[in-house]
């Protein structure tokens, strides 16, 4: 193939972040956004905490999550502006915008994941 | 039961108006009457300048689509009894340009359509000796059910992707390439992933999923696509792994 | 892809009314499907609110307690109501859509999309368990 289109690699990041969001993301958001504020149930004390996240396989997780979620999240978002808001003429910025957005998100994500102690 | 019931058809006349209106017609209500049988009675006995298509009046010819209360409809299967007690309202297909009154003009569609080659391709036609292509049931199977379309495009109708960017190739095409290229005795999958992994082929879907609800039958365009989606991305990866092994 | 079609001369002119910028206001499929894509800004705001509770981890306790009672205040507790809305949501229709997206054959025929779609939800509901575990007991 002489030239590679990019648009089939975007859709495997979006496809791959939509299976991992929606298997990991609603228990997560469940416990840390609400149950554990509320009370509902108790919150995990600090040495608990760092225990889980120090251990490589977790990190690693929740590193592909927040990737390929931030993908997924850029593919649909870029979509939903061309068809909600019917401004694909701005395709250029958007796609800056999307991607760029979960580019830096990502490497965002490497770096704090990095930093646990 | 009414025996009456009232359509709101809309009429478009270029030549004497700049834009569509509706106008009203009582037509019988009869129990197995559908609604292109009251457009036949507007046309034969109210209204002889209507015009609309059909032929085959039995779901076969796809040519009777239209709008009937906002959804996309073959008009030989929608029966009047379900609209009591009315009006009707009909329209052409949205998403097309309309030529006149019911009438939608196809050409993009059909332009479309011959893109994707759905035919037979070979790389090479076996002697006639050498016997017909067989096939087994469990091949058949395998693309039967895309092989059902006849062409209506009430799906185009139901896109709003299409709607919005008419460069997009559509539901029915699409769906008409997966039928070949999953069909044993074709070798075009090559040639018809050139048009369909194109920008405005597959990807531009977002999988409304709308093409599929209006289907009369049950063909899942959607399906077709997804499906496809990730048979071009696995062909991606493929080439961008084993870059010597890429077609 | 095919050009746009070209105007023939001594032809009536077509009608070509243009698709209404709230489109997807009119139809129930539209709306669900406007909603579905939309889900994606709750998912990348999750994304946001994990890598806050990483930092604030790692950070040290005192810094955990404040991302604690920060995630108490009203604000942030409805924000995180109204995304988990939205991931349920992503969640339930990506599982509901993926049989029609992937075909599965086992000895040539093919599997029943209920089958896939309630595997997608076991495997669901056995992760969700699992990561609960991780948190409170584990």
């Amino acid at each position: 193939m002489a030239k590679r289109p990019i648009e089939p690699f975007l859709w495997i990041l979006f496809s791959a972040g939509g299976v991992l969001a929606a298997l990991l993301i609603p228990v997560l958001l469940a416990l840390f956004g609400l149950a554990f504020p509320l009370g509902w149930l108790p919150a995990p004390d600090h040495a608990h905490l760092l225990a889980v996240l120090g251990h490589p396989v977790p990190r690693v997780v929740l590193f592909l999550l927040g990737t390929f979620s931030l993908f997924h999240w850029a593919h649909r978002f870029r979509y939903a502006l061309y068809d909600g808001l019917q401004i694909k003429h701005l395709n250029e910025l958007i796609n800056l915008f999307c991607y760029g957005g979960a580019m830096i998100g990502s490497a965002a994500a490497g770096y704090l994941l990095w930093q646990i102690p | 039961m009414a025996d009456r019931i009232t359509l709101q058809l809309a009429r478009y006349r270029p030549e004497e108006e700049p834009e569509p209106s509706f106008q009203e017609y009582e037509v019988p209500c009869r129990e197995d009457w559908v609604v292109l049988d009251g457009l036949n009675y507007v046309k034969d006995r109210l209204d002889g300048t209507l015009s609309y298509r059909w032929s085959c009046r039995m779901g076969i010819c796809g040519s009777c689509g239209m709008t009937v209360n906002g959804e996309p409809k073959l008009t030989c299967a929608t029966f009047l009894a379900d609209y009591v007690p009315g009006p009707v309202r009909v329209e052409p297909l949205r998403n097309f340009p309309v030529i006149r009154d019911l009438v939608v003009e196809l050409g993009d569609f059909m332009r479309k359509l011959t893109s994707v080659q759905p035919w037979i391709v070979r790389e090479e036609e076996k002697p006639l000796s050498e016997g017909e292509y067989r096939q087994t049931p469990a091949q058949l199977d395998l693309y039967q059910q895309y092989s059902m379309c006849i062409n209506c495009m009430l799906c185009y109708a139901a896109c709003p992707v299409y709607g919005l960017d008419p460069k997009f190739l559509g539901p029915a095409a699409i769906a008409l390439a997966q039928r070949y290229n999953l069909d044993s005795r074709d070798q075009g999958v090559g040639e018809r992933l050139e048009v369909l992994s194109q920008d405005e082929g597959i990807w531009g879907c977002t999988f409304v999923g709308d093409c599929t609800r209006v289907c009369p039958k049950n063909v899942d365009p959607a399906g077709a696509i997804q499906r496809y989606k990730l048979t071009a991305a696995l062909e991606w990866l493929k080439g961008f792994f084993v870059p010597w092994g890429a077609r | 892809m095919s050009e746009p079609p070209a105007y023939r001369e001594f032809h009536p002119r077509w009608y070509r009314p243009r698709m209404s910028t709230w489109w997807w206001l009119k139809r129930g499929s539209h709306l669900a499907f406007i909603l579905r894509e939309l889900s994606s800004i709750f998912v990348a705001w999750s994304v946001v609110f994990f890598l806050l509770l990483v930092t604030a981890v790692s950070r040290g306790e005192d810094a955990y307690r404040d991302f604690l009672s920060w995630t108490g205040s009203p604000g942030i507790l409805l924000l995180n109501l109204v995304s988990l809305f939205f991931v349920v949501f992503h969640a339930v229709t990506w599982f509901n859509l993926a049989p029609q997206a992937m075909v599965v054959r086992v000895r040539g025929k093919r599997v029943p999309g209920a089958w896939i779609a309630a595997s997608n939800y076991a495997a669901w509901a056995l992760l969700s368990a699992l990561v609960a575990w991780l948190f409170l007991g584990g």
